[in-house]
């Protein structure tokens, strides 16, 4: 990849607060940050540090209580409801639940030909529409012919999850945010997922923010690796740096406090020795 | 291979969930295994492979929609499938196997102190007991496992997530069990407490006060570092057995291949090895499929795999697997693979 990474997002002093008075909670607290573009970024923290609220404000949920983000280089504006329409052209986000993403009114064509619609493709002839269905769809290896005419909840958590991967392929947003997309599905499903946003990465150059409480997952997948505490950012920078040499304090206990294979906990390895020896 | 007295044995257990279309759901069939004292097992699969119907099964208290097919548990020398549910409950649950439910977070009802609780447990299995010795037991039993005994006066919803957990379990062990279930204790936590919650289990077990322990996860890692063996389940059968060491660095059966392989740990070499994702989708356990359940899936498979039902082998050294080709041809095979 080129040195000259074009900046995609950033904030400067990005806070924050909820309620006030004695309830006041700071959610998020002063918050600095650079996304480039083409990378895929891990935000990793525990429950509660606000990495949703986060990710929630970037993507124009809930208001900033202060601070600036900057959008592909200009402030973001999205005061109008046109114009957050036009901003969520550039920024898409994945949810956890992907039984709670869909409508349950539409069928798989609609969902898919609306990301075509929104895209400005409206007055497209039918078959370049399909054409493009059956693109998205075997993207991530579904078949587009066994979906047409099919609800969102005939299929599994995994396909689903996939699903939502081919409507971001058809979107084609410059941002994605992908807040916990494996956590509700199976190990075994969680590499295909991992697996096509890797691939959206690569073959689509889509800058990838992907939020996760687990550090496995963020050194397998990242180039950069954002740690938050309590509504800070305390560590960051490479999946390397960060996950294999941890500075802040905070890091070095997360880690320790992962179970590990080659490298097991204290107690556990007393007992593994005490249990081959007897 | 050490032997320790046999504190759990289960033979060909078999369950069933009727629904309310009146179809079976085979959710456990023909597990068998053995525990020893002072020994823990791992059980790890997929979800909806019937870990947790496993469990359930094991306490030999069976209410609608889970129903008992055939099979024995042996605990401690006694067969609990052949007592009445009454007997199970009074005689066995509590003393001989406990259970720590996966929500812990709403096990505990909101309207009453933990010391209740601990009441409550104590006098189900001797209503004789004076207020004092429970409470003289619940005070030295926080002690020993590092609770603050402040806890016992207070309500489910002053403590937190990881405290909650401990708190359950410290009530559910009370009675020193035999054999403790636990099913996916730390799911809900973050991993700081969940490192609280397992070190209290191991605790437990150091110190003889719970005999033998069940641990069901599907975090493979956090199993490594629990159990001193792992059992892998598929469509609910037992697909393969063996210990930590063993099936982490050294699986066998494919399934188990491929679930070592979605592995991932925050260690050195990790980022560079690719996953490995097992395609398809387990079977529908309505009607389980003739011959080996894990054939659709499976990249060995051969044609004899959908028509002949695979039995469990034995491999030795307390290893086994369900799979029609031999250890030495599985081995032979992965070896053609690398």
């Amino acid at each position: 990849m080129s040195d000259t990474k074009q900046l995609c997002l950033s904030g400067k002093g990005v806070t924050k607060v909820f309620g006030h008075g004695k309830t006041k909670t700071v959610a998020v607290d002063n918050v600095d940050f650079e996304f480039y573009s083409g990378d895929l970024i891990s935000i990793v923290g525990e429950s509660g540090s606000g990495k949703t609220t986060l990710i929630k404000m970037l993507l124009g949920l809930t208001s900033v209580t202060d601070g600036e983000i900057h959008f592909m280089g200009q402030p973001r504006d999205i005061k109008t409801r046109h114009k957050k329409k036009e901003y969520w052209k550039g920024i898409q986000a994945i949810f956890q639940d992907p039984y709670s993403s869909y409508n349950i009114f539409s069928k798989i064509d609609t969902v898919l030909l609306d990301c075509i619609h929104m895209r400005g493709g409206r007055r497209l002839p039918k078959e370049t529409k399909t054409e493009m269905m059956r693109e998205a769809c075997s993207f991530v290896n579904l078949k587009f012919d066994e979906m047409t005419n099919k609800y969102p909840f005939e299929l599994s958590g995994g396909q689903m999850q996939r699903l939502m991967i081919a409507r971001i392929f058809l979107l084609k947003p410059k941002i994605l945010l992908a807040d916990e997309p494996t956590s509700m599905i199976d190990a075994c499903s969680r590499a295909t997922i991992l697996d096509f946003l890797l691939k959206l990465r690569d073959e689509v150059g889509m800058t990838i923010i992907f939020i996760t409480h687990d550090m496995g997952l963020a050194y397998y997948v990242s180039d950069t690796v954002f740690i938050m505490e309590k509504g800070k950012i305390v560590e960051h920078g490479s999946a390397n740096d960060v996950i294999l040499n941890p500075k802040a304090p905070y890091t070095v206990q997360l880690l320790n406090d992962i179970p590990k294979i080659h490298d097991p906990w204290e107690f556990s390895r007393n007992r593994r020795e005490v249990s081959d020896a007897g | 291979m050490h032997m320790g007295k046999i504190m759990l044995e289960v033979n060909d257990l078999s369950t069933k969930y009727i629904t309310r279309f009146k179809e079976d759901v085979y959710a456990v069939s023909d597990v068998s295994f053995t525990l020893e004292e002072g020994r823990s097992v791992g059980i790890a699969g997929e979800s909806g492979c019937g870990k947790s119907t496993l469990a359930l099964s094991l306490m030999g208290y069976y209410f609608p929609p889970l129903h008992y097919i055939k099979g024995d548990i042996i605990i401690d020398g006694q067969n609990i499938t052949k007592m009445k549910p009454d007997d199970v409950r009074k005689n066995v649950l509590g003393t001989e196997i406990a259970y720590i439910p996966q929500a812990a977070m709403n096990a505990l009802n909101p309207t009453r102190k933990v010391i209740r609780f601990i009441e409550d447990v104590v006098r189900a299995h001797d209503p004789k007991a004076t207020k004092k010795d429970i409470h003289d037991l619940a005070r030295q039993r926080f002690e020993v496992l590092n609770l603050p005994e402040s806890t016992l006066n207070k309500h489910a919803v002053e403590l937190s997530g990881g405290m909650k957990q401990r708190t359950v379990i410290a009530v559910s062990t009370i009675l020193s069990p035999k054999v403790l279930i636990a099913d996916e204790p730390s799911s809900a936590l973050d991993v700081t407490s969940q490192k609280a919650v397992i070190k209290m289990l191991n605790d437990l077990m150091d110190m003889g006060l719970v005999k033998s322990m069940i641990f069901i996860t599907h975090e493979l890692p956090l199993l490594y570092n629990v159990t001193d063996d792992i059992i892998v389940m598929y469509a609910a059968q037992v697909v393969e057995k063996g210990n930590a060491n063993q099936m982490v660095f050294d699986p066998l059966h494919p399934y188990s291949k491929g679930l070592m392989g979605s592995m991932l740990v925050p260690e050195e070499g990790t980022r560079e090895t690719k996953l490995a994702a097992i395609p398809g989708t387990p079977p529908n356990l309505k009607k389980p499929p003739e011959g080996c359940r894990f054939a659709e899936r499976c990249k060995y498979v051969m044609p004899q795999c959908k028509v002949y039902s695979v039995g469990y082998t034995e491999y030795g050294d307390g290893r086994g697997g369900r799979c029609l080709l031999s250890e030495t041809e599985l081995r032979d095979l992965y070896a053609i693979e690398n």
